[in-house]
């Protein structure tokens, strides 16, 4: 892959943080410096979320935000449009759009492209669309130097994970327990040596997400993944901010109230390359030279 | 037309079909496609579920000639397959029995299901109860509020009635909500899906537990008369009584009706016409056809009966409708209920506001026919579960 800002994630060697937020939640202009925060609080990607009626993978807290965006009609035109209004603005990491596939089909495979690349996605994670749906989707995306972003998950057989994590372009998601989005206390049972496992048959960066909501749980993966994705958690906190993001006297402290979180759930780095040093020098110097940093 | 070889292996029927799921479910999917491709050969299962169907829920039902609809009609001779005499009130009995049968035999303990006024939950709960499975069903706050005898059945049978806060609060959200939990628990849990609706295999394992009607209904007629039927009529919703009734029929040239919740009328944008109104899209892990909005929300939809309250419907029936070998037409609310009186007093069968769709669909199309001519309505359910709507109609006019 050609695009560079998925080179520069991909080079990095840290324990990446890509944080998830719903495009437009509350609107657009809070969505442009929401991002903006992410970026400046150690966001190496940032996932936007489109708003959808019947949102299968989610939990309450993403439901909840997809039902505010939609009493204001907020479209997948609309967030792919504050995709490139956050680039205008500064936001320079791979930015993901994060749809169901139906708002994909209706708005035209075509037509999303077209406003893709008008904007400056980077990538395209459609949470309904599995490996056996998505070959046309990916050809797609790899024409236009964007990662369509696959998922796979503790009950992933290891035949189709391998299938999955070595066809995966951008970074490869593994969903750290069984269910929708949201916080928990507990991950599958068997989630270290999935993540392990995907780890070493992926040729791209392997994430781990779904019910992280805190450092010190994305900690307890860092030996075995490339880095962590943080949703509910800050959709949770954006709905809390929410009545202080309405009030202009009150919008500057909700976002340093915002940052201050944000810089919570980034654990100090750079331990993952302590790990790493400790362990695993040899593993990463047959991981680069095999070509896994693409 | 050969439908035989459908679904192709990605669970298509053309362009319609597929798994549009998270990957989290694709494992437990891949292995109910094991478990029932092996079930569907194994001739004890086959017999076992056959033997419940008559020793449990009374079948096979009767074709029951219509003598006093058939004069209202004016033409054609009606018949109607009684659905509405099974065990539990309605088909939903048929699929509930077969997927219960699956999950034990796949050696599941729990089931989870969906439900809309209550018939699939109750149909999923009684089965439960017989052969011992845990049973949770979900079901739209809203739902709950106006079903409440069926909600106080489904407890009585020993499942827990779970209430979905989410969405719109009916049939789609309680499916939403129970695909989010079969997510959760996939490993151990069988999700007893209602309808013809569904990532593949689903819309194939309804048809599949549902085929009985279409199969009895055949050899009924044959009994009776060596002629083919004019017409065969369903109501469709999701579309498992009418895939049911239609199955051994799709390969011949009789002419098939499915029936659509027109609601208030079709140009008002209160009803439940999929085909007509609905577009391609997406809906619970299926490409179909659905009502939505130009942005791609799905759209809630409108009838006064509730089971045919659903925006989209079964993929096979976007395929029979797109390659034109069903014709499906709408009914409104006020045509349903009017067909609905009529069965009750020309017949002395009270049938569910659903089926009166397809009854009136049958009444306004009989004179098309001559009298040497024969029509077969699938009358899916019985009406006791419709009586508080009735009479509220009767009463004050409103909808609930």
């Amino acid at each position: 892959m050609n695009n560079s800002r998925w080179k520069r994630f991909s080079n990095k060697n840290s324990f990446r943080f890509v944080p998830y937020m719903m495009g437009c939640d509350p609107d657009r202009e809070t969505s442009i410096e929401i991002a903006l925060a992410l970026q400046e609080g150690g966001a190496e990607a940032i996932e936007l979320g489109v708003p959808y009626s019947d949102p299968l993978a989610d939990g309450p807290v993403i439901q909840r935000a997809s039902q505010r965006c939609l009493e204001n009609d907020v479209s997948l035109t609309d967030v792919l449009e504050l995709a490139g209004a956050m680039r205008e603005r500064g936001v320079s990491v791979p930015v993901i759009i994060f749809t169901y596939y139906n708002l994909l089909l209706q708005l035209g495979e075509n037509r999303f492209f077209e406003l893709a690349e008008k904007n400056g996605i980077d990538g395209v994670l459609v949470p309904d669309l599995p490996f056996e749906e998505s070959a046309g989707l990916k050809k797609s995306c790899r024409d236009r130097d964007m990662a369509f972003i696959s998922l796979v998950a503790p009950t992933t057989r290891e035949e189709r994970l391998k299938e999955i994590a070595q066809d995966a372009d951008g970074f490869l998601y593994c969903i750290s327990s069984m269910g929708v989005t949201g916080k928990r206390a507990a991950f599958a049972g068997n989630v270290k040596s999935f993540l392990a496992n995907a780890q070493e048959q992926s040729r791209v960066p392997v994430l781990v997400g779904f019910g992280i909501s805190s450092s010190s749980q994305a900690m307890q993966f860092a030996g075995v993944s490339d880095g962590y994705i943080v949703g509910s958690a800050i959709v949770e906190k954006i709905e809390a901010l929410l009545p202080r993001f309405s009030q202009e006297q009150e919008r500057e402290g909700a976002i340093r109230e915002f940052k201050y979180f944000i810089n919570q759930l980034v654990p100090a780095q750079p331990e993952k390359e302590c790990n790493h040093a400790a362990e695993n020098t040899a593993d990463d110097i047959k991981a680069v030279s095999a070509g896994k940093t693409d | 037309m050969k439908t035989e070889q459908l679904p192709d292996n990605l669970g298509r029927y053309g362009r319609y079909g597929g798994k549009y799921v998270p990957e989290t479910v694709m494992s437990a999917l891949a292995e109910l496609e094991a478990g029932f491709s092996e079930a569907k050969e194994d001739s004890e299962f086959l017999n076992l579920y056959l033997k419940e169907l008559s020793s449990y829920s009374g079948r096979p039902t009767p074709l029951t000639f219509a003598e006093g609809l058939t004069k209202k009609g004016g033409g054609a001779k009606i018949f109607l397959k009684r659905e509405d005499l099974n065990h539990t009130g309605a088909h939903k009995i048929n699929n509930a029995i077969g997927q219960a049968l699956l999950a034990v035999r796949m050696g599941k303990k729990k089931i989870i299901a969906e439900t809309g006024a209550g018939q699939h939950g109750v149909a999923a709960a009684t089965a439960a109860a017989r052969y011992g499975l845990e049973c949770r069903v979900f079901m739209g706050e809203e739902d709950i509020r106006r079903q409440e005898l069926n909600v106080f059945r489904m407890k009585l049978l020993g499942a827990e009635v779970v209430p979905v806060y989410s969405g719109s609060r009916t049939l789609k959200d309680a499916t939403n909500e129970a695909i989010r939990e079969w997510v959760r628990t996939v490993e151990d849990t069988f999700y007893l899906i209602g309808s013809a609706v569904g990532p593949h295999p689903y819309p194939q394992i309804v048809k599949h537990f549902q085929k009985i009607i279409g199969e009895e209904t055949s050899s009924q007629l044959k009994d009776i008369t060596d002629q083919d039927p004019s017409c065969i009529i369903a109501c469709v919703g999701g579309g498992s009584n009418a895939i049911g009734m239609f199955a051994p029929f799709i390969d011949s040239s009789i002419p098939l009706v499915g029936v659509e919740a027109g609601g208030k009328g079709t140009s008002t944008g209160f009803h439940a016409a999929t085909m007509e109104k609905g577009t391609l899209g997406v809906i619970h892990g299926s490409m179909t056809r659905l009502l939505q909005t130009e942005n791609g929300q799905i759209i809630e939809p409108y009838s006064v009966s509730a089971g045919l309250d659903y925006p989209g419907v079964g993929p096979e029936h976007a395929y029979l409708y797109e390659s034109g070998r069903v014709a499906y037409e709408s009914v409104t609310d006020e045509e349903a209920l009017d067909a609905l009186q009529t069965l009750c007093s020309e017949e002395g069968i009270l049938c569910a506001i659903e089926s009166a769709h397809a009854v009136a669909y049958a009444l306004k199309a009989a004179s098309k026919y001559t009298e040497n001519e024969m029509m077969v309505i699938c009358l899916s359910g019985r009406g006791d579960k419709d009586v508080h709507t009735l009479i509220s109609r009767r009463e004050g006019g409103s909808d609930e």
